[in-house]
């Protein structure tokens, strides 16, 4: 009990600690336009709030994600008015001039695991990967760094082949090799029948339950091949060695495995050269120490290390989100041995989600940025007048969310909202399927960790469907509510007893968005769902794109379909995005573009201090046309911007 | 705001603010659903927070709106409970027939309730997952109701269950019912998952709420404020001990429109 007391003071405080914050912010930019260089959603955040916290965590030696500086603060989700669009508009460099095209190293890839399969990468490939990722605890990447090479050329050929020629192309990369079918039957990832391919099937079962061995343990054999055939695994374990989380199978089924990994762990803790990472064959091992916590991260879906230890960090953020951090020291100082599932009881599921989002793959956690719905300009402004206008005195921030993605948000000037945990928010209303089916409203105690993870914010929630008409709140609220074609409001208090209050803003805001038609216009706009490619760009050759307004912290996208058909399809897609991620971010020029074609898929991936674009083409895509579809998305971008990115939000 | 005084208004409607308190897993959400919307989730996700809803239950002479707080029951957050029960009107303290240190928590709550919150609330200790010990030999009590489609439960077993790890049941019926009628609680053996007696324990309470505590609508923003606490100190002459039978003697004719 005094626990919570405590914790309910320690916001208070906590305010204090905020402005300071604030005040940092205010200044040059810092969180606006310098979007985090490292791929990491949440880490900045994180390695912000612990300058908040009290007691820091002991010291961990820091990622410096291949070699690049960390950049604190710079994740923060500021809608700042004048950060974002005059700079864009300054920019005149729309063109993808050739003279910049840098051909992308084949080498680069290879810092991928082989294969995301597994079972058939070539001995000389994982050696080298193992040898590289030892290295990498050291030097924090810079190794990878040495092999690279890139030069910038005027002709940069076509299918960008190694400048090093020593990496063949189309073993460079799982997701090269992913959209590359037919070389590798064996692979997973390739097979051009996508409803009977392997990969597929894989996927279709990622999420299954694995069931639970049996009191003589006549079933051990089969749950554990089931739990084996899992693509990724996610365990919590404390410091001691207990288990806390894990995402496939009980208990009993991955005590023996959770021994393993605390050995490994506390072997390299123990000599003062903590285990980052390792792969064994296709199959990446990421750790993340934090504090009285070992995560580990388990993927065969060739993903990079850091975008591993990203999703860990985000895994852990969770937890501090249940518990704050001060809460959690004080469990494991006074007793080390401390079982934290109890404590996190009911945060299995928001873990679950989290985890099962990163095993689909995101563009929101790939980009650490995040999709708004598109609205005219002056809808948005509508809406945010009448965010303002009903706005609760203890109102900290106000969203709307309709489909995962954002409609408008109301803060104070001075407090940004953190990327990281508008995700933990947009998780657990959009994932954990408890509070979407409850089918009223919600009053939920959390911890926001970007924001300060020292306290408890109260969350106020509640839903609408925007499949029919007006509703007038939770009492007509259809049991049976659609799945994606919701539309929520969240606002957020430090004041626990706000509830009623908080109630009160959402009728008024909801009256007044009815009367004054937006209501309306946020429904239909739901209800449109993304264009598709063609539609925004008529007779493109482009299939799909992400654009990242970095100074806006926001992403769009068109329609996955009609090419990214189903799981697996996607996936598939987002793993390409992943490699041009990756190596985009492992360079230090400023205006960067990387062209790369394979057997299924040409793509483009072009980076500025303003955006990053990546899109994709079928194989028969030539560069020009990629160029050609790249720069007309720019265009639209420059158009629509104030309709598809939140600019600014509502502030007071 | 509308007032308990407001003349003449045909049925008078009132708002009656329900709590929901007991161990995770238990069935409370479950009975809310139930409640509210009729339906039952067999993979019901865990509630995260507390969850707000409410549901009109039609008596003769009266509408009272429940305004139901359900909480997640994680211990954590056992701190926020009294943010819950302060000012509420009613309770329903819900445990697992199939669990029998369920009903330790649910004693734990009872006891909370009647130190802490307003003196006259009316608290209902309701046993959930009745439908899972349906073939066990010993049923209900006379804490059963109407038993709507319920066979199995109508014997009048008197054999203590709990302990028998044969048996589904782990809490008897019988033990319960006497702890219920030590303590005045409404007592119920409820399945949210076949609906049996769900209806009748908020029937039960809304009869139960004595007049004079009930008010109008909830308004908006005062309706947080501490102006109920006052509601129901001296009626503990309401806390006779009105059983379940009584409680739902109506039957579902008067019971809630849902
Ligand atoms: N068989 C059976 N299962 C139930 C019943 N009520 C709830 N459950 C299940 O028990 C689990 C926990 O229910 P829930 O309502 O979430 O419990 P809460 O944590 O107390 O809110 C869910 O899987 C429900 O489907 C019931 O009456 N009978
Ligand atoms: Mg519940």
């Amino acid at each position: 009990m005094s626990d919570d007391q405590s914790a309910g003071a320690d916001i208070q405080k906590s305010s204090d600690n905020v402005s300071a914050t604030g005040g940092e912010e205010t200044q040059p930019q810092a969180g606006s336009v310098n979007t985090p260089k490292h791929d990491g959603q949440d880490v900045g955040g994180l390695e912000r709030s612990q300058e908040l916290t009290p007691p820091p965590l002991p010291p961990r030696p820091r990622l410096e994600v291949n070699g690049r500086p960390p950049t604190t603060g710079a994740g923060s989700f500021r809608l700042s008015k004048r950060a974002s669009r005059p700079q864009l508009l300054s920019q005149a460099t729309t063109a993808v001039s050739l003279a910049d095209v840098h051909t992308q190293s084949r080498a680069d890839f290879s810092s991928n695991p082989s294969s995301p399969a597994s079972r058939i990468v070539s001995r000389k490939h994982s050696l080298s990967h193992f040898g590289k990722f030892r290295g990498n605890s050291d030097s924090g990447g810079d190794d990878s760094a040495s092999l690279r090479s890139y030069a910038p050329t005027l002709d940069a050929r076509l299918d960008g082949e190694s400048l090093l020629g020593d990496v063949p192309e189309q073993e460079a990369t799982p997701a090269w090799r992913a959209l590359s079918a037919q070389l590798e039957h064996d692979d997973p990832f390739d097979n051009v029948l996508p409803d009977l391919d392997l990969f597929s099937l894989q996927m279709q079962h990622e999420f299954d339950e694995v069931c639970a061995v049996d009191a003589e343990g006549t079933n051990e054999e089969q749950t554990l091949g089931t739990w084996k055939a899992k693509l990724k695994h996610f365990f919590i374990l404390s410091a001691s060695g207990k288990p806390i989380y894990s995402r496939h199978g009980d208990d009993q089924l991955i005590s023996h495995y959770i021994g393993v990994a605390q050995t490994i762990v506390s072997f390299y803790q123990g000599a003062d050269d903590p285990l980052r990472s390792f792969t064994a064959g296709g199959t990446r091992f990421v750790m993340l120490s934090k504090g009285p916590l070992n995560l580990v991260a388990v993927s065969r879906l060739g993903e990079s290390e850091a975008q591993l230890r990203t999703q860990l960090e985000s895994l852990y953020m969770q937890i501090l989100s249940t518990l704050t951090l001060p809460s959690m020291e004080k469990m494991f100082s006074a007793r080390p041995s401390t079982d934290l599932r109890r404590p996190l009881e009911g945060t299995d599921v928001l873990l679950d989600g989290l985890a099962d989002g990163f095993t689909r793959g995101s563009p929101s956690t790939l980009l650490s940025a995040l999709e708004c719905l598109r609205l005219r300009k002056t809808h948005r402004q509508t809406i945010n007048d009448t965010l303002l206008k009903v706005r609760a005195p203890n109102l900290l921030y106000g969203l709307i969310v309709a489909a995962g993605r954002l409609v408008s948000v109301v803060r104070p000037k001075k407090h940004s909202l953190h990327p990281g945990d508008l995700h933990l928010i947009f998780n657990m209303l959009f994932e954990a399927g408890s509070i979407k089916a409850g089918g009223g409203e919600n009053w939920i105690p959390l911890c926001l960790p970007g924001f300060n993870n020292t306290g408890y914010l109260y969350m106020y929630v509640s839903f609408f469907s925007t499949s029919e008409g007006p509703t007038n709140g939770s009492d007509e609220r259809p049991s049976s509510a659609g799945e994606d074609d919701e539309l929520a409001v969240v606002l957020i208090s430090p004041n626990k007893e706000g509830f009623y209050e908080l109630r009160k803003m959402r009728d008024e805001l909801v009256e007044q968005l009815q009367d004054n038609g937006c209501m309306n216009v946020i429904k239909t706009a739901v209800r449109k769902r993304h264009a598709a490619c063609s539609d925004i760009i008529p007779g493109t050759a482009l299939r799909h794109f992400l654009y990242k307004s970095r100074g806006n912290v926001q992403f769009t996208m068109p329609s996955f379909e009609p090419y990214y058909h189903g799981l697996a399809a996607r996936r598939k897609l987002m793993n390409l995005y992943s490699s041009m991620h990756e190596s985009i971010h492992l360079k230090t020029a400023h205006l960067k573009v990387q062209h790369c074609t394979a057997q299924d898929a040409a793509a483009l991936a072009w980076e500025t201090p303003l955006f990053e674009l990546y899109c994709v083409a079928g194989p028969q895509a030539t560069k020009a046309s990629l160029a050609h579809g790249a720069n007309r998305i720019v265009q639209w971008i420059r158009r629509e911007e104030e309709r598809v990115f939140i600019i600014g939000g509502a502030v007071f | 705001m509308a007032d308990s005084s407001q003349p003449s208004a045909p049925k008078p409607s009132s708002s009656v603010k329900l709590v929901l308190l007991g161990e995770a897993a238990v069935g409370k959400s479950s009975l809310v659903l139930r409640f509210v919307n009729n339906d039952f989730q067999p993979n019901k996700e865990p509630t995260i927070g507390a969850a707000f809803l409410t549901q009109k239950c039609q008596l003769p002479t009266r509408t009272i709106k429940f305004e139901i707080w359900d909480t997640a029951g994680q211990e954590r957050f056992a701190s926020l409970a009294p943010m819950y029960y302060r000012n509420a009107q009613s309770a329903l303290v819900v445990y697992d027939v199939t669990k029998a240190s369920s009903l330790v928590k649910a004693k734990h709550w009872v006891a909370e309730l009647q130190r802490q919150a307003s003196p006259g609330i009316v608290i209902a200790l309701v046993g959930n997952k009745l439908d899972l010990c349906e073939d066990d030999a010993e049923g209900g009590d006379e804490g059963e109701g109407e038993g709507q489609g319920e066979e199995a439960g109508e014997e009048a077993g008197e054999g203590k269950g709990e302990g028998d790890d044969g048996k589904v049941r782990k809490v008897s019926a019988k033990d319960a019912k006497s702890y219920a009628d030590d303590e005045h609680l409404l007592f119920f053996e409820t399945s949210a998952k076949t609906g049996h007696n769900v209806n009748d324990v908020f029937t039960a309470i809304a009869n139960k709420i004595p007049e004079a505590s009930l008010k109008g609508p909830r308004g908006g923003a005062t309706a947080g404020g501490g102006t109920q606490a006052a509601i129901s100190a001296g009626q503990d002459s309401s806390r006779v001990n009105l059983n379940a039978r009584q409680g739902a003697e109506g039957g579902p004719k008067e019971g809630c429109a849902c």
